[in-house]
C-alpha cells in the first residue's frame, strides 16, 4: 500500500508526518505515547484537548510499541503491540511500508557513580517528564547535575512542578559563558532566548549554576538522602579536597544523550560515530528508510523538525509523490547541524568520570553488575568485542538491553558500543502475545521500478 | 477514579502513570532487584530503562513511567522476578 | 601484528572449537597462535546454549565423541582451575535433560532411542507423566511419556572458550583477534605458514577451526571441505523465579537435528539460565549467511515453548538472538589432517553440539597430531569421507 510509515511523533516524525501528508501521501504516525509531542514536546498527560491537529490522511497510532521491524522484499513490515504498557491484552498490528520514516529519538545518558542505582536518582529527562507530562516534582530538594543546555529547562519544569532545584552541577563550562555574549558558532542560534530565559529564572529564584561541578556519590539506603558534589577538573577527574556534602532528596542527571538505533539497526542503516548516517534527502543506507532527528545526531528539537519535513517529503517522493526540493528545510538541516556539532564540542563527556567510580559502583543496573565484575570479564579474558564482553560480564543483558549502561561500559572496555544497539526486539512483549497470530499484514505493492531515495 | 496500592485504596486521576500515581503519594520505590535486594523506583521516566517494573493486575514487569492507569487497577510492588499470577 | 612471528601451529577461529584444540595442542607442548578475524568467542560460541548433551544424539561415532567429550569437561576444567583459579569458573553445571513426547505416537520412538541410547553407555531414566512432571512441575499435562538424562549439562560458553584461551597464553601461546587468515604459505606440497592480513607467519601446522566459516577458509587454504550456515534462533525471556530446571525438549528435536532439510524446521527447547533467563529454541534453517530478523520464526519458537509450559505464557520475551552452526551434509564433525594438504587439519561441522564436543574435538586432533592413539576412533571424522569432499571424487 502507499503510505509512509512514520515512527516516532516528538518533532522530527510531527514534521515528517506533515510533510508527507502536505504532498497528498497517506501517513501513519506510530508513537509509544498515549499524546502526540514526544519527549519534547512533552503534553500535559491530564488534560484532555491535544495541542496536536493533522490534515487529513494521517493516522495517528497511539500506544503502540514497535517491537520489530523486518526487512521484507521492497521494503519494511513494522510489527506492533497496540495497548496499556506491557500488558498482555495489547493487539496486533502490522504495517509494511516501502517509505519508512525513523524519528525514534534519544534518551539521556547517565554516567555512573557510586550510588545511583538508589531511587531517588533520576535522569534529567525522566525528572523533566515527570514534571512536565504529570506534574509531578521528582522531589522537594533537588540537585540538577550533568552537561549541556537541556539542564537549565529540566530545573525550570522541575521549579514550575514546586521543587526546589538546590543547584544546577554543570560538568563543562556554563552556558552563561558564551550566553551572555553569543559570538562564534553560537551566535545566532534560535535557541538563544529560550535558554537566557532559564538563566534568568534559575537566578531569580536564586538557584546556584556552577561549572566544572558534578555529582560523584549519592548517599541513602532505601533513598538518596544526600549527595557529594566535587569540582573536576578539565578532564573530569574531582579536584582533591573540593568534594561537598548536599542535603537533597532527588537528583536528576542527563550527560546528554543516546540515540534510540535498534529499529534502524533492524532495518539495517549503517551507522556512523554511533548515529544513522543520511544523505542530504534524510534517506539511509537502506533504501526506503529515512530518518530524522535526534537519531542521526543530538541537534535538539528545531533541527529534527526540519530534518523531518525532508524525511517526509522525500519518503512521500519514494511513493510517487511529486515533489519539489523542500530547500528551506534544507538549509535549515545544514545551519542547524553547524549550531549541534559547536554545542557537541563544548559540552562533550570527558574520560575523568570513570575515576568516580569504585569497585563495587554498579555500572549495568538491570544485571546489577558492577565495575570489579566487568573489569575482571575485560582484563582477564581479553575480549575484543561486546557480544562476548556482554555474555562475560552480563553487562547490558537485562531488559533494558544495554540502552542504559551499553555505551558506558563500552567506554570503559575500550570497544564501540554500536553493537549494543542491536536489539531484534525492540521492546519486550509477552510470549502470548509473540505467540498470537497477527493480523494480515497491511501489504505494500512494489513498484516494478525501483524509485528515487533523494530529490535529485 | 480509584486504584489499589498494596492493597490500599487510593485516588489516581484520569491520564495519570502509575509512577506519577504512586510518586504523588510519597512511594519513591517499588520494585526490589533480583539479585541484592536492593529497592528501585523511577529512574529514566520515559519506558527506556526498565527499572520502574511494577505489578498490575497480577501482570508483573510492567513499567510504572509508562502504563497509564485504568480504574479499579491493582498495583503491587514486585520483588525481584516474578510469575505472573 | 602478532605477538608470535613464528608458532608449533597456528589455529584459525577463536570460538570454542578453536580455543579447544589450541588448549589441547598448547597442553601437549606445542606453541600455538589463535587467530580470529573477529573478537575471541564472539561468533557462534556466543550464539549457543552451552550444550553438553548426551540425550540428543543416537548411538554411533557423533555420541562416541560426546561420551568422551562429557568425561573429558569435568577434568578439564578442575585442570584448568588449578591453572587459571577463578577464571575457570564457566558455570557449569549438570542440570540434566528431560525429553518429553506429547503425543500417544511419539513414545514408541522416544523408548526406541533411549534404549538404544542406553545400551551405547548413556544413563536413561524412561519416565511416565507423573515421573516427568515431578521433575519438571511446570511441564504440560499433556506429556504422555518422558526420558530423563542425568549426564546433560550445560555450561557458559564464552567463559568456557576464553578460559580454554587463557590456558594456551598462560602456556606461552598468544590469542590475536580483529586479524584474517587468508591463505596458507605451502612447500613442498606441506604447510609452511599461514598468511595473515598479507604477512606469512611460519608454522608446522594450521588448524581451520572457522566454524560455519570453514568452508570459506578451505577455500582460501585450497582445500575446500563442505561445511555450510545452519542459522538458528534463540528466545529469551526475561529473568524469572527458578521455573525450568533441566533442559526440557520435545522428542522431535533428534528428528529436526538430524535433518538436513533446507527448509525451517523448529523444535523445541527450553532451559533456564544462571541469569535466570530461559532460553527458547531452536530453529534450523539453511539460508547462507542471512540474519536478518524473521517474526514467524519467532512466532512459531514462542508457540512451541507455551505448548510445552503454559506457564511461560505470560512471561516477557526481551531478546532475540542468531547464530549459525557449522553444518555438514552427513552431520558429523571432520576433525582431521587434509590428505590433499599435509599440515591442514580441519576442526569443525559440530553443528549445533559444538560447545559440548569441544574438549574431545581438541583431544582427538591432538592426539592424531602427535601420532598418539586416540580415545575415539576418528575414521568417520576424516576429511576425506565422501559426504565432505564431493569434488575429490571426482
Amino acid at each position: 500500500m502507499n503510505r509512509v510509515v512514520v515512527i516516532g511523533a516528538g518533532p522530527a516524525g510531527l514534521a515528517a508526518a506533515r510533510a508527507a501528508a502536505a504532498l497528498g501521501v497517506e501517513v501513519v504516525l506510530v508513537d509509544a505515547g498515549p499524546k502526540l509531542g514526544g519527549q519534547y514536546f512533552r503534553q500535559d498527560a491530564l488534560a484532555s484537548e491535544d495541542r496536536f491537529s493533522f490534515p487529513g490522511g494521517v493516522e495517528h497510532v497511539p500506544d503502540a510499541a514497535v517491537w520489530a521491524v523486518e526487512p521484507i522484499h521492497g521494503g519494511h513490515r513494522v510489527h506492533l503491540r497496540i495497548g496499556a504498557a506491557d500488558d498482555p491484552s495489547r493487539t496486533g498490528r502490522v504495517l509494511e511500508t516501502r517509505a519508512l520514516v525513523l524519528a525514534t529519538g534519544a534518551f539521556d545518558r547517565v554516567l555512573p557513580f557510586p550510588g545511583w542505582d538508589l531511587p531517588g536518582v533520576f535522569t534529567a529527562g525522566g525528572a523533566q517528564a515527570m514534571a512536565k507530562g504529570q506534574g509531578v516534582a521528582a522531589g522537594d530538594r533537588v540537585l540538577v547535575a550533568g552537561t549541556g543546555p537541556f539542564l537549565l529547562p529540566v530545573a525550570s519544569s522541575l521549579a514550575a512542578a514546586g521543587a526546589r532545584v538546590v543547584e544546577v552541577a554543570e560538568a563543562n563550562a556554563a552556558v552563561t559563558g558564551w550566553l551572555s555574549r553569543p559570538r562564534g558558532v553560537f551566535a545566532g542560534w534560535p535557541k538563544l532566548p529560550e535558554l537566557a530565559r532559564h538563566v534568568s529564572a534559575l537566578a531569580r529564584h536564586r538557584v546556584p549554576y556552577r561549572s566544572r561541578t558534578a555529582v560523584v556519590r549519592a548517599h541513602g539506603s532505601e533513598w538518596v538522602e544526600s549527595v557529594t558534589v566535587a569540582r573536576l577538573d578539565r578532564e573530569w577527574t574531582p579536584v582533591p579536597g573540593s568534594e561537598r556534602r548536599v542535603e537533597v532528596d532527588a537528583v536528576a542527571v542527563g550527560f546528554g544523550f543516546t540515540p534510540q538505533l535498534e529499529l534502524a539497526v533492524a532495518a539495517r542503516c549503517r551507522i556512523e560515530g554511533g548515529f544513522v548516517a543520511v544523505d542530504a534527502a534524510q534517506g539511509t543506507s537502506a533504501p526506503g528508510v529515512f530518518a530524522a532527528g535526534e537519531v542521526t545526531g543530538i541537534g535538539g528539537a528545531d533541527l529534527a523538525a526540519s530534518e523531518g519535513a525532508v524525511a517526509g517529503a522525500a519518503a512521500a517522493k519514494r511513493l510517487g509523490a511529486v515533489v519539489d526540493p523542500p530547500l528551506g528545510a534544507m538549509a535549515r538541516v545544514r545551519s542547524g547541524r553547524r549550531f549541534a556539532a559547536a554545542l557537541e564540542a563544548a559540552y562533550p563527556v570527558r574520560g575523568g568520570w570513570t575515576d568516580w567510580l569504585r569497585d563495587d559502583t554498579i555500572v549495568c543496573r538491570c544485571e546489577e553488575v558492577d565495575l570489579r565484575r566487568l573489569m575482571s570479564a575485560v582484563d582477564e579474558r581479553d575480549l575484543g568485542g561486546v557480544r562476548s564482553l556482554k555474555l562475560a560480564s552480563g553487562a547490558g543483558l537485562g531488559l533494558c538491553q544495554g540502552r542504559v549502561c551499553g555505551r558506558n561500559v563500552a567506554e570503559l572496555a575500550g570497544l564501540d558500543g554500536t553493537a549494543f544497539a542491536r536489539r531484534r526486539i525492540a521492546s519486550p512483549l509477552r510470549l502470548g502475545e509473540l505467540a498470537e497470530a497477527e493480523p494480515e499484514a497491511e501489504a505494500v505493492e512494489v513498484p516494478d521500478r525501483a524509485l528515487g531515495q533523494d530529490f535529485g | 477514579m480509584r486504584v489499589t496500592w498494596d492493597g490500599e485504596e487510593i485516588e489516581a486521576r484520569e491520564g495519570q502513570t502509575v509512577a506519577a500515581v504512586l510518586t504523588a503519594r510519597g512511594v519513591r520505590s517499588w520494585r526490589t532487584t533480583r539479585v541484592a535486594g536492593r529497592p528501585r523506583g523511577l529512574f529514566c521516566g520515559i519506558g527506556v530503562c526498565f527499572d520502574c517494573l511494577v505489578k498490575v493486575n497480577g501482570v508483573p514487569d510492567v513499567r510504572a513511567c509508562q502504563r497509564v492507569v485504568a480504574d479499579g487497577d491493582d498495583i503491587r510492588p514486585q520483588a525481584g522476578a516474578e510469575l505472573p499470577s | 601484528m602478532s605477538p608470535i612471528e613464528s608458532a608449533d601451529v597456528v589455529v584459525v577461529g577463536a570460538g570454542i572449537i578453536g580455543a579447544a584444540c589450541a588448549e589441547a595442542l598448547s597442553r601437549a607442548g606445542r606453541r600455538v597462535l589463535v587467530v580470529d578475524r573477529g573478537a575471541p568467542a564472539g561468533a557462534t560460541t556466543a550464539s549457543g546454549e552451552g550444550n553438553v548433551l548426551l540425550s540428543d544424539k543416537a548411538p554411533g561415532p557423533e555420541l562416541a565423541l560426546a561420551l568422551a567429550a562429557r568425561r573429558r569437561w569435568p577434568a578439564l576444567l578442575e585442570s584448568l582451575r588449578g591453572e587459571l583459579g577463578d577464571l575457570a569458573d564457566v558455570e557449569w553445571e549438570a542440570k540434566g535433560g528431560l525429553v518429553v513426547a506429547t503425543s500417544p505416537d511419539s513414545v514408541g520412538s522416544l523408548r526406541i532411542i533411549s534404549d538404544a541410547q542406553r545400551e551405547a553407555g548413556v544413563e536413561v531414566h524412561s519416565l511416565g507423566p507423573e515421573g516427568a512432571r515431578k521433575l519438571e512441575p511446570h511441564l504440560t499435562g499433556t506429556v504422555t511419556a518422558a526420558a530423563h538424562y542425568p549426564e546433560d549439562a550445560q555450561l557458559h560458553p564464552v567463559l568456557a572458550a576464553t578460559a580454554l584461551l587463557a590456558a594456551v597464553r598462560a602456556r606461552g601461546g598468544a590469542v590475536v583477534g580483529g586479524v584474517e587468515a587468508d591463505g596458507l604459505v605451502v612447500r613442498g606440497g606441506r604447510v609452511a605458514g599461514v598468511r595473515i592480513g598479507g604477512a606469512a607467519v611460519p608454522c608446522g601446522a594450521v588448524v581451520n577451526a572457522c566454524g560455519p566459516w570453514a568452508g570459506h577458509f578451505s577455500v582460501a587454504a585450497g582445500a575446500p571441505i563442505e561445511v555450510m550456515p545452519r542459522r538458528g534462533m534463540i528466545l529469551v525471556t526475561a529473568p524469572l523465579p527458578p521455573l525450568v530446571r533441566r533442559k526440557v525438549y520435545a522428542a522431535d528435536y533428534v528428528a529436526a537435528v538430524s535433518s538436513g532439510d533446507v527448509d525451517l524446521q523448529v523444535s523445541t527447547v527450553v532451559e533456564s539460565t544462571a541469569a535466570g533467563t530461559v532460553l527458547i529454541g531452536s530453529s534450523r534453517q539453511r539460508v547462507g549467511f542471512d540474519d536478518s530478523l524473521e517474526v514467524e520464526v519467532l512466532r512459531r519458537l514462542a508457540r512451541n515453548a507455551i505448548r510445552l509450559f503454559p506457564v511461560l505464557e505470560g512471561v516477557p520475551v526481551m531478546r532475540a538472538y542468531g547464530g549459525f552452526r557449522p553444518y555438514t551434509p552427513d552431520h558429523l564433525p571432520v576433525i582431521g589432517e587434509d590428505p590433499r594438504m599435509r599440515g591442514l587439519w580441519h576442526a569443525s561441522g559440530h553443528e549445533g553440539a559444538g560447545i559440548g564436543l569441544a574438549p574431545a574435538t581438541g583431544r582427538l586432533l591432538a592426539d592424531l597430531m602427535d601420532g598418539r592413539r586416540p580415545e575415539v576412533d576418528p575414521v568417520p571424522f576424516r576429511v576425506d569421507r565422501p559426504a565432505l569432499m564431493a569434488e575429490v571424487r571426482t
